[in-house]
């Protein structure tokens, strides 16, 4: 399988408290990877290391080295760039203050994409595997920040989308979604990986069994265990611990 | 569930593809950007050079350090002997200074409490639109309030026969730093967790416990950087004491005597005195102890300010 | 029946009389204020009119009214804030933006709060030093008004700062999540964003260099002109000066004149800070979210 990104030895360090230390990980082209594990454990600083969000992160210190297509991700000064590859959606629900279409099509405008044509296209698009086309298809004017906190994160995973990033982080990205909606866009990720590498992040065990190839497990800052899910929710852990977690007895 | 997915936009996308250096207008911009954030400490430097330059040959002839800050005769234009001493200057400036807290901040501070702990969100709006229409009034124009209002009140009222003196400075110079040491102050009450104060109420204080107990402790660093910007705020105060203190080169012994500061001598000397002169060179050597004062009383309320934070 | 215990019952009272006083301590410390501008009214009433607004003083300012001071006003603080508020905005920008947590940061943010703590009249002795004779613009209402520039920066940047920060994180890591440009986020979602709130900072910044005195008194501004500027190399008068030479200069001027003057500026000022109100209640209205 082709490898995707490969992380090498990444510490990652607010001030003095260490949030990972020494992580590899290899993620493949067009697979799904969950991580899991418990508050705190480091993935969320995992994921926003993949696109360099740390740099913009005033005491955040990250070591190590992460390859995407075999070329290092920190080789360009501006990271501008590789956010344009890799689409990334927070847990929180953020509509820009602007339109529910600006929003949508912000990406693509920054990236210089000046096609009304295309421009109407993505719209759509991405509203529709957002799920949130069909509520929001009479008011695509109206302020996407009037939007409910639901509708907003849709609408996030929508702006995520619109660039056609190669790898999509998704960190959480349910916390916001009624289970029935999860299901729609749970289903057009899983159709989505065609074409793109997913990385998601997420606290409900039953996700990442849905969704997930392989799924990775994190504590204090590492990964304690990583393998299929076939393997991985079928007793085949190599720490305890990991087992536990998806039993529930900790986390 | 049957969900249609479209593959990749069957259009060009060819944005997305390049990779694009950074734009060469970006750059520009950000060059500026980052020029004109260093500009504050340059303009800082600024200051400090200019004032040092042109009363540099003062402070390397004539200067005398025990002359200059410990004797009170000032006569910088004499004919027989030129004296350069800042001490009544000194004493002028430090005493309106005294005064003038000794009234604004017990009274700022109540009036902060009043605000930050007692008002309704109503009330505490007007009271807002005051302070700042009181911050709005200039220096001047409280120069002109203590000439033709409070002048004749304190001849009125104590019976002596000028009413531009210590006391009418300190009135004047205490309304006009009110506004900074109440909206600093209330800066500070409001900063300290509301759980302190309901910690506190439930367990039966009174408010005025809470307000002694709890509130001024835990804003502690907070109201004394209210109250020490005040002093920076009435130390560097120019026009109004010019017009209020009464104009005379003397260390006051009462409140009612006349007296002037250091800022009062600049303003009205430097016009007179010859560019480049010796006097000229003299006051802005005030200016540099000036200067010095001013940065002294900031970075200590700064420091304060910080501390609380952490 | 509940009966509250006397000891109970003198803590309510205690606590009344102490609310009471605070608020007694507020309500005097405002009453001068309201005061002040109603005398200002009632004396300086009289001698306004047209045409003490549009005529030259004359008779050695004993007469006559005010009109090349507020030209002279309107062209210092013009020309002040057009210089003051691109430099403070840029400054704030960097700020907010781009500074990283180190000691350069650090040193900036001492510069600029000593640069608000200098005193007016070194402001002026350094207008002196700098845009008088060093750049040898002369005393003129161009070193004037980089005296007052200099003086409005730390305003304008403090209260840029604060409408920047009041723009969420979260939108800025949005627009960079979506691979948007450090610059292109601040272009097109902070700016829009904290505009309001730097405009109403200029705005109040207008009103405080109207009234400033101390700083142009050597620099630009001159006790009576027979003239208007015609360029900004040549003096001006300004309100505030004017105000300071007819109540303490100048012998025999009638009573009402320099209330009048004060009046006048006071109004002026009121009137530019009222648009700052407002403007900021407005915008906040009009907040999307």
């Amino acid at each position: 399988m082709n490898k995707k990104i490969e992380i090498k030895n990444l510490t990652v360090n607010y001030g003095n408290k260490d949030v990972i230390h020494n992580l590899y990980l290899d993620i493949f082209q067009n697979e799904v990877l969950a991580i899991i594990g418990p508050a705190n454990s480091g993935k969320s600083s995992l994921l926003r290391s993949l696109n360099r969000m740390m740099d913009f992160h005033p005491t955040a210190k990250v070591s190590g080295d992460i390859k995407l297509d075999g070329e290092s991700i920190y080789l360009d000064e501006d990271s501008t760039f590789l956010r344009r590859r890799i689409g990334m959606v927070s847990p929180l629900p953020v509509g820009l203050p602007m339109s529910i279409r600006e929003n949508v099509l912000y990406a693509p405008k920054m990236a210089g994409c000046k096609d009304q044509g295309e421009l109407d296209f993505i719209m759509e698009d991405c509203l529709k595997k957002a799920a949130l086309w069909d509520e929001v298809k009479d008011r695509l004017d109206g302020l996407a920040t009037k939007l409910s906190g639901g509708q907003q994160q849709r609408l996030t995973i929508a702006r995520a989308l619109s660039h056609h990033p190669e790898v999509l982080c998704l960190d959480e990205f349910s916390i916001a979604i009624d289970p029935v909606t999860t299901m729609k866009i749970e289903a057009v990720l899983h159709e989505l990986k065609k074409n793109m590498t997913i990385v998601m992040v997420t606290n409900v065990i039953n996700q990442a069994k849905r969704l997930g190839d392989r799924t990775a497990m994190m504590l204090h800052g590492s990964i304690i265990d990583l393998d299929s899910n076939d393997r991985l929710f079928n007793g085949h852990v190599k720490d305890t611990r990991t087992k536990e977690y998806i039993e529930g007895l900790f986390g | 569930m049957e969900i249609k997915v479209t593959e990749p936009a069957p259009l060009a996308m060819e944005w997305r593809q390049k990779k694009k250096e950074k734009p060469i207008a970006e750059k520009i911009v950000e060059g500026i950007i980052k020029t004109g954030g260093v500009s504050c400490i340059v303009l800082i430097a600024a200051i400090l050079f200019f004032i040092l330059k042109e009363s540099y040959p003062f402070l390397v002839g004539a200067f005398n350090f025990k002359e200059f800050f410990f004797s009170e005769e000032w006569y910088p234009a004499s004919v027989v002997k030129i004296r350069y001493g800042i001490l009544a200057l000194l004493a002028g400036t430090v005493l309106v200074t005294i005064i003038s807290m000794l009234i604004a901040v017990p009274l700022g501070l109540a009036c902060a409490f009043y605000i930050s702990e007692f008002c309704s969100p109503k009330v505490r709006e007007i009271y807002k639109i005051l302070i700042e229409f009181l911050a709005a009034i200039p220096s001047v124009v409280w120069g002109f309030i203590a000439i033709m209002m409070i002048n004749p009140t304190i001849i009125n009222l104590f019976d002596v026969p000028i009413g531009l003196n210590i006391l009418n400075a300190s009135i004047i110079l205490a309304l006009m730093s009110l506004p900074l040491i109440i909206s600093v102050g209330e800066d500070a009450l409001r900063a300290v967790p509301e759980t302190y104060r309901e910690a506190a109420e439930a367990m039966g204080a009174t408010k005025w416990e809470v307000a002694t107990r709890v509130l001024l402790p835990a804003a502690k660093n907070g109201l004394m950087a209210a109250a020490l910007l005040g002093v920076g705020r009435v130390l560097g105060e120019t026009m109004a004491v010019l017009m209020a203190t009464g104009h005379s080169i003397q260390i006051p012994n009462s409140i009612f005597e006349p007296g002037r500061t250091l800022t009062a001598t600049i303003a009205a000397e430097l016009g007179e005195s010859p560019k480049g002169g010796e006097h000229y060179q003299a006051l802005f050597a005030i200016g540099l102890v000036l200067f010095c004062l001013s940065f002294i009383v900031n970075l200590t309320a700064d420091f304060l300010i910080r501390g609380r934070r952490q | 029946m509940f009966r509250p215990s006397n000891h109970l019952l003198n803590k309510e009272i205690k606590e009344k009389k102490f609310k009471n006083l605070l608020s007694t301590i507020t309500f005097f410390l405002f009453l001068p204020a309201l005061i002040i501008i109603f005398w200002l009214f009632v004396k300086g009433y009289s001698a306004l009119s047209w045409d003490f607004l549009l005529m030259d003083p004359i008779q050695g300012m004993t007469a006559g009214g005010i009109f090349p001071t507020i030209v002279g006003t309107f062209w210092l603080v013009i020309i002040s804030v057009l210089v003051a508020c691109p430099m403070g905005v840029i400054a704030a920008i960097y700020l907010s933006e781009y500074a990283k947590d180190n000691k350069l940061t650090r040193v900036i943010r001492l510069a600029i709060l000593n640069l608000a703590g200098v005193p007016s009249i070194v402001h002026a002795l350094f207008g002196l030093g700098a845009f008088v004779l060093f750049m040898k613009m002369g005393t003129s209402i161009l070193a004037a008004s980089l005296t007052l520039a200099v003086m409005n920066l730390p305003v304008i940047i403090t209260s840029t700062l604060e409408s920047l920060k009041a723009v969420p994180h979260s939108y800025r890591e949005a627009s960079w999540n979506v691979g948007a440009s450090k610059l292109q986020t601040i272009r097109y979602i902070v700016l829009p964003n904290s505009l309001p709130g730097i405009l109403t900072g200029v705005v109040f910044s207008v009103g405080r260099s109207a009234g400033e005195t101390a700083a142009i008194l050597f620099t630009g501004v001159a006790f009576y002109l027979p003239f208007l500027p015609k360029s900004v190399f040549d003096q001006c008068m300004a309100l505030s000066m004017h105000l300071f030479t007819i109540s303490t200069q100048v012998v025999g001027v009638p009573d009402a004149y320099p209330f009048a003057t004060a009046l006048v500026l006071i109004l002026l000022i009121l009137s530019v800070n009222s648009i700052a109100v407002g403007l900021r209640s407005y915008f906040r209205m009009k907040r999307k979210w």
